[in-house]
């Protein structure tokens, strides 16, 4: 089809083409989607760990967070913390005595997703270390043991295999959650194609080979999963059934 | 905070809450009604019906909503003057609205991520059940009526309020393509009225309650609905 | 205690460092989506257009460094008030709605807006022969309110981009769209737009306000300054000299 060749065409990596201004997209969101993850994992350990050992009013905060990120949809999350946090963030600042700062749209992303993903990963994590058979701890604790110790080398290595399965789903959420900083003009793979689309009116095209990319980082993540987790679970016993 | 506007858009604001319970009641109808098929065609059925089966969950499972979205209805629509006599067609009102195209969209993704779902849940069922009811001579579409689905669906029923809440967080990306459900209305009042933080509060204050509701639903069948497995 | 508070004055550190933008440039929003011939984003993922070189004329005769900040078109304002951007320049109508939550500079330019449809349709500025029908606008817009104000019988379809409702134009989905009469001409001269042509134009100066300004935090100091700016880029022919290329008429307007 003639249009078909004239959108290869478009996809030059040149100043004429779209071919990198895609590209430099979907750099966008990987790091976004990176950034949010590693920041999400972070809370979720932390709240994880707060809901099983913190005192009522941690787990009430902590219930209170999960919750109301699990009941509002990501976009409105998304504008508050976009519009109101930094307003909040910068008059707390100037009342400081700092003078208000310019929050740059990744590192909004960033704390927006990673905010969502650290309430998920907060369950996902929480269950993982209440699956531990008690008898490892115990026994680990027997050997005389400290907590740290006892942490290092039995909590973790056998909470990895466990948190795997919900950690790889969750990787696959944030990417595509990105796609929703779209709406708010933050310039990823999906707002790029968009302006892409409009300028050169190849809706069809541009569409389909964004949905092609994303799925092909889907793809790829799948295959790094399966690996890390046939690497985490070698040479254990099934944790009972 | 001020509230002066509550009353004038109140209207808009019930309409958009209706919207966005016919957009999530359909796409879960639909999509569950998709979801059985594609998951048992996947455990049980030929290859050639498996193998697209798998390729759909996949190919939507691993592709942003908001593409999907924005791919159908922009996509589509710049095929539809190469069609001659589309307009005329009986078609046209629903290819012309945007909120049919929201309604198919959900659905897919629905009946992905459920198809999956229901894979899981049909391979589940114990295989000395199945062999019982063979076993009492029941067809092969009788076994599926009587005792596979039914089982299945027990198994499922928990997960379903987990993905009707998923599915309502995720139909504002509607507004994007003009169907004005609730967010899309606290988008037209931030925009006419300049206010940054109470449209949207009262929108997540809506949705919350929207949640409770779906999950208050669900707690409510799952004790009328026998459990699996003693 | 103390570690908690060398944290948390860590991260607002970090927080600052990571900001990076120093205070002393002006940010400049705009949407990057194309709004030919006043603003695009070419494929080298520069922003081009009339709009963009006055708003690069504006800043050096003020003598000030200007930065662009690409948002959402409806996320101009409230980027503008919670001080994540300090100008508006994107054809943005200097309306009293508006004047209610920012403040404008004098205008830049003026054009009307048009009601545009199908070659064979018998749509025109009249308010009566879109009765019943299906109009396209961009969200947020004066056209946006001029079609709630004046065509009450029409069914409006508010979208996100000036782009997507010319596309729908295209498709058929839109009986009409309303937008700026400059603005639409990129598209009326493509391909798509052959369908389509200029039906008549729309005035209410209620809505349309006396034109494009630039848009700003209520008490900023830019406003002298730029309007100082404005001035000067008129009369030393810069104004001219950039206009004359994209129009052959006074853009300024009456």
């Amino acid at each position: 089809m003639d249009s078909f060749l004239e959108f290869l065409n478009i996809l030059k990596f040149s100043d004429m083409g779209w071919g990198d201004n895609l590209f430099y997209g979907l750099l966008a969101t990987l790091e976004i989607a990176l950034g949010a993850y590693v920041l999400g994992t972070s809370i979720g350990f932390a709240g994880a760990l707060g809901k099983i050992n913190g005192g009522p009013v941690a787990r009430f905060c902590l219930a209170t967070y999960t919750t109301l990120v699990r009941a509002v949809p990501e976009l409105v999350l998304i504008l508050l913390v976009y519009y109101a946090g930094t307003a909040l963030l910068n008059e707390l600042l100037m009342s400081l005595g700092y003078r208000p700062v310019d929050i740059s749209g990744l590192v909004a992303g960033i704390v927006v997703l990673g905010l969502v993903q650290g309430a998920y990963s907060t369950e996902v994590i929480r269950g993982a270390l209440q699956a531990i058979p008690k008898g490892q701890l115990e026994a680990g604790r027997a050997f005389g043991m400290s907590r740290f110790t006892l942490f290092r080398r039995i909590t973790i290595p056998a909470m990895i295999p466990l948190a795997l399965p919900g950690m790889s789903n969750l990787w696959l959420i944030v990417t595509k959650d990105t796609a929703l900083l779209a709406v708010v003009g933050f310039q990823e793979l999906t707002l790029t194609t968009r302006v892409a689309a409009g300028t050169t009116r190849y809706y069809l095209e541009f569409f389909l080979l964004a949905a092609a990319i994303y799925l092909c980082v889907t793809l790829i993540s799948n295959i790094g999963f399966k690996w890390l987790e046939r690497r985490s679970t070698r040479g254990m016993t099934s944790l009972g059934h | 905070m001020e509230w002066y506007w509550l009353s004038e858009y109140a209207p808009k604001l019930l309409s958009g809450t209706w919207l966005t319970i016919q957009l999530l009641s359909m796409a879960i109808f639909f999509g569950m009604l998709l979801a059985v098929p594609i998951g048992l065609v996947q455990v049980t059925g030929p290859k050639i019906l498996a193998i697209p089966a798998r390729a759909f969950c996949t190919a939507f499972r691993g592709t942003p909503l908001l593409i999907q979205l924005w791919l159908l209805y922009y996509g589509l629509g710049s095929l539809f003057p190469y069609i001659d006599g589309i307009r005329t067609s009986f078609l046209w009102p629903y290819l012309r609205d945007a909120f049919p195209y929201a309604v198919v969209a959900f659905t897919l993704s629905v009946a992905a991520y459920e198809g999956e779902i229901m894979r899981g849940a049909f391979k589940n069922v114990p295989k000395g059940e199945l062999e019982a009811g063979l076993a009492s001579g029941m067809s092969r579409f009788q076994l599926l009526r009587r005792i596979w689905l039914p089982r299945a669906l027990q198994n499922v029923l928990p997960t379903l309020a987990g993905e009707m809440v998923l599915t309502l967080k995720a139909t504002p990306l509607a507004a994007t393509i003009t169907v004005y459900e609730i967010f899309g209305v606290g988008t037209i009042i931030r925009q006419e009225t300049y206010r940054i933080y109470e449209p949207l509060l009262l929108i997540a204050g809506v949705y919350i309650c929207l949640t409770g509701v779906i999950v208050v639903l669900f707690r409510w069948l799952e004790n009328r609905v026998p459990n699996a497995s003693g | 205690m103390k570690k908690l508070k060398n944290l948390l004055l860590g991260s607002a550190a970090s927080l600052v460092l990571v900001a990076g933008v120093s205070q002393a440039e002006i940010r400049i929003g705009i949407d990057p989506a194309p709004y030919l011939p006043f603003s695009a984003e070419s494929a080298s993922g520069q922003l081009e257009g009339w709009e963009i070189q006055i708003a690069e004329a504006i800043c050096a005769a003020m003598n000030e460094e200007c930065v662009w900040v690409k948002t959402a078109w409806d996320g101009l304002i409230p980027a503008l008030t919670s001080n994540k951007i300090d100008a508006i320049i994107n054809s943005m109508s200097i309306t009293e709605e508006r004047m209610k939550t920012i403040d404008f500079s004098n205008k830049y330019y003026n054009t009307p807006a048009v009601i545009v449809a199908p070659k064979d349709s018998n749509i025109s500025a009249d308010a009566a022969s879109v009765s019943g029908m299906y109009v396209g606008v961009q969200v947020a817009t004066t056209h946006a309110n001029y079609v709630e104000a004046h065509m009450g019988d029409a069914t409006v379809k508010s979208y996100q981009n000036f782009d997507e409702h010319n596309q729908d134009l295209f498709s058929g989905r839109l009986d009409a769209v309303i937008g700026d009469s400059m603005a639409m001409q990129p598209f009326l001269q493509s391909t798509e737009g052959q369908c389509c042509e200029i039906k008549g134009d729309l005035h209410d100066i209620s809505i349309f306000g006396p034109g494009v300004g630039v848009g700003l935090r209520k008490g900023s100091d830019l406003k002298a300054k730029i309007n100082a700016a404005i001035d000067q880029i008129r009369a030393d022919g810069t104004f001219d000299r950039i206009s004359a290329p994209y129009f052959n008429f006074d853009i300024y307007g009456g």
